[in-house]
């Protein structure tokens, strides 16, 4: 039986901030509810998260966690367009009907984009199957055969330091390619034009002028998060929010820590890819900072120093004995159920199930990071926001440098 | 004693019973899944609640090294320290170090073994095993016996009943928390029908809350198998549980049950789930295969658990070996199937149709009718029918 595609996304902005800052709502078919942005897409492989397993997947927070990020390149070489077509797209295959899915190659773990390969054909990728070129054409095979509720057209994305001729072509490509996908564009799936220009401004707002011209439902903005400086990025970012419309949705790969989501909120993007969790996963950390960033540092000012730790590494002994949750009221699964020394002997003998528990709680708590981003903006608190929440980090990091000195 | 064992229905030596013990009420027969270092490899104690496991096993060895059964103790316990309100079983870690230590070596004192930290000499004593285990605080504790391959020939396998015999005494001495943990002896005595009549009833005599049939499941051929655990299974008080300590394969629970056993323990569901190996009613589904990339069908279509209601082979087929999410999947539906195993075997003779169930179960798993020999001696012996399959 062949499902219907996913109904038509809509987007809208709620809340505009005094700066570019928006909070707005994600109306995605399979999704009983709408999506508050700015929002984190969750990473998954082959469309179920790396660890969590899909009847925890409930648990957390919903709709927050409705939005799944998939790489159609997960499928090459291990399930045919064919069959996926067959067993009826990604909803169908997984069994997620509450969930919806945005499909782009990128997901700055597995598939990373390599530019030394690509030509005017296409895009090469590295994969977990070896080094791919992906034509636009078996692109869009892929993206009718998965039927995700939202998909990016196939960008080539360089680094910052490549040639001006490089990154100038790489645009030109990339809007070519936009409109290659766009005219085997399945019936239904709302279509995010990509958008590059490396660290160049000029081609940044010639991509973004180029690409809003396009009949799309919104923007996915790539060739960040490849070693460009921070401290440049917020110009290149505005360089390209600036010139698209302030109505249509945009979602960025590669802002993964809290701050650079900090800098892409700020410059106008709703949606963020990151492989900030998996990262931490893997490492065997948790993420500890507080959330409630504002009340907190009003009240207290004085207590800013010091005791702000972004995360806790479960490996080490410290934790050996402790019997609290990774964060004292945290609802996530993990805390309610399981204590730092559990989690801690599970890193030690190498159990995936402190995978399982830290993506877990991770997740929860990245989900809650973005859940008072949004408050903020709402209660046009967000420059306030971002000030009080890098300060706690520069803080802390002086605090511990102090300390240590 | 901490341990009810109410039989509640028979048919000829199969029994289903009720075991009431400390954290949990059991039916069995029952499958243990092995929890080696306190946990089942990728599944959550919440999946495993969801799935119908009752009790799980913890290597006393692996847990002694790390974190310690002093912190397990400190920290109020393993059902604690892991979060598992159900019932938990640890063996002596005797089997252990045997099988993974370089110059292990068995002599009467206890096992002499080398640290698997810093290669300084080390002895795992009765005593010993029993204190760990006690720090540890399993419902049911498992004594250190000496344990030889049923590959052994030899006044070996004598001198190491006689001594499982002894160390037996050692362990009752030990045991400080009886109230609350329940120790089981174990039959040794390899293949040897005389040496295991005589470990049976010395062991007996010693009224233990229940009793382990030890030394199997090491290759000896399937045959020698069966006839252990007949004799055993007939020898051993009726009104105590019978564990197979090792056992493993459906088709050999099954049988067990038939000829009177109540409990087994295997790392073979998890083991073969991650190596891309499903448990099904037809036997062993390996979803690496080309074949299955294409295949549809949920892994096991008369399955009821969340994989198989969800998941195709061919996504299947794309997550294993290369996704950790694929051997969890795999192990969530074979853990699955043992544990509907076990719940259809208490069923089936609580309903009086388990010789139809045996059937039912054979002739799935041997459509072309060659039901192995081995098998259908055992069901003579246990005066099952199988002659329609």
């Amino acid at each position: 039986m062949t499902l219907a595609f996913p109904v038509a996304m809509k987007f809208a902005v709620k809340t505009w901030s005094n700066g570019k800052a928006r909070a707005g709502q994600l109306q995605l078919g399979s999704c009983p509810s709408p999506m508050e942005t700015p929002a984190l897409l969750l990473s998954t492989r082959k469309g179920l998260p790396l660890f969590i397993s899909p009847d925890l997947l409930p648990d957390l927070p919903y709709p927050d966690s409705a939005l799944l990020h998939v790489s159609p390149l997960h499928f090459v070489e291990t399930m045919s367009p064919n069959i996926i077509s067959k067993l009826g797209g990604l909803n169908q295959i997984l069994g997620l009907q509450r969930h919806a899915f945005a499909a782009f190659p990128r997901d700055s773990v597995q598939c990373l984009p390599e530019f030394d390969s690509s030509n005017k054909l296409g895009a090469s990728f590295d994969t977990p199957s070896g080094r791919r070129l992906i034509k636009p054409v078996d692109y869009m095979e892929l993206i009718c055969s998965l039927k995700p509720s939202l998909w990016a057209t196939l960008a080539d994305e360089v680094p910052g330091w490549v040639s001006d001729h490089r990154n100038k072509a790489s645009v030109d490509r990339t809007v070519k390619w936009l409109d290659d996908c766009i005219s085997q564009s399945p019936a239904n799936g709302a279509v995010f034009g990509a958008i590059v220009g490396g660290c160049d401004k000029e081609q940044r707002k010639r991509c973004a002028l180029e690409v809003s011209k396009r009949n799309i439902s919104g923007y996915w903005i790539g060739g960040f998060g490849f070693g460009e400086s921070m401290d440049d990025r917020p110009a290149l970012l505005n360089e390209v929010t600036d010139h698209l419309p302030g109505e249509m949705p945009r979602l960025i790969s590669g802002l993964g820590l809290p701050e650079e989501v900090l800098q892409g909120v700020a410059a106008g993007i709703d949606l963020f890819d990151s492989s900030y969790i998996y990262h931490l996963t893997l490492g065997g950390f948790a993420l500890t900072f507080p959330l409630d960033v504002l009340s907190f540092a009003e009240e207290f000012p004085e207590k800013t120093m010091g005791i702000d730790q972004s995360k806790i590494n479960l490996k080490a002994t410290v934790y050996r004995k402790d019997t609290d949750p990774i964060v004292e009221g945290c609802v996530c699964y993990t805390c309610r159920n399981h204590t730092r020394a559990y989690i801690n002997h599970l890193l030690n003998v190498h159990e995936m199930l402190a995978q399982i528990l830290l993506e877990i709680h991770n997740t929860h708590h990245y989900l809650g990071f973005f859940q008072a981003i949004r408050s903020a903006i709402k209660e046009d608190k967000f420059e306030r926001f971002c000030d009080m929440f890098l300060q706690k980090r520069r803080d802390h990091l002086t605090a511990a440098v102090a300390v240590g000195a | 004693m901490a341990l009810r064992f109410d039989v509640l229905a028979r048919f000829n030596r199969a029994r289903a019973a009720k075991m009431t013990l400390p954290h949990f009420v059991c039916e069995t027969p029952l499958f243990m899944p092995v929890g080696t270092q306190g946990t089942i490899k990728g599944l959550t104690t919440s999946q495993l609640e969801e799935i119908g496991c009752q009790i799980i096993l913890g290597n006393t060895y692996h847990l002694a090294l790390r974190p310690t059964s002093e912190l397990i103790d400190e920290l109020g316990g393993l059902h604690k320290f892991m979060n598992w309100p159900r019932a938990l079983l640890t063996d002596s870690g005797g089997f252990q170090m045997v099988s993974l230590l370089h110059l292990a070596d068995i002599t009467e004192n206890g096992v002499t073994f080398q640290s698997p930290v810093d290669g300084s000499p080390m002895l795992l004593t009765p005593e010993e095993s029993i204190q760990i285990q006690n720090k540890i605080g399993a419902d049911i504790i498992m004594a250190l016996d000496d344990v030889v391959k049923t590959t052994t020939t030899g006044p070996r396998i004598g001198e190491a009943m006689y001594r499982t015999i002894r160390w037996i005494d050692r362990c009752i001495a030990a045991h400080q928390r009886p109230d609350e943990q329940n120790l089981f002896a174990i039959v040794q005595g390899g293949l040897d029908p005389v040496l295991r009549d005589i470990c049976v009833k010395a062991l007996t005599k010693r009224n233990l809350p229940g009793y382990a049939i030890g030394g199997l499941a090491g290759g000896e051929d399937k045959d020698s198998f069966w006839r252990v655990v007949a004799q055993c299974t007939a020898a051993l008080p009726e009104d105590k549980p019978r564990y197979v300590m090792g056992v493993g394969y459906p088709l050999d629970i099954v049988v067990c049950s038939a000829l009177g056993a109540d409990m087994y323990d295997c790392v073979y569901p998890t083991r073969t789930a991650r190596f891309g190996s499903a448990l099904t009613p037809e036997g062993v589904l390996k979803l690496r295969h080309k074949a299955m990339a294409e295949d549809t069908r949920p892994v096991d279509p008369t399955c009821a658990c969340m994989v198989c209601r969800t998941y195709s082979r061919a996504y299947i087929h794309s997550l294993v070996t290369k996704d950790a999410m694929g051997s969890q999947l795999l192990s969530y539906h074979n853990l699955y199937y043992m544990l509907q195993l076990s719940r259809d075997l208490h069923y089936s003779i609580i309903q009086g149709r388990f010789p139809e169930f045996v059937c039912d179960f054979l002739k799935k798993m041997f459509p072309n009718g060659d039901v192995p020999k081995w098998v259908c001696n055992a069901m003579e012996v246990a005066e099952i029918d199988i002659g329609a399959c």
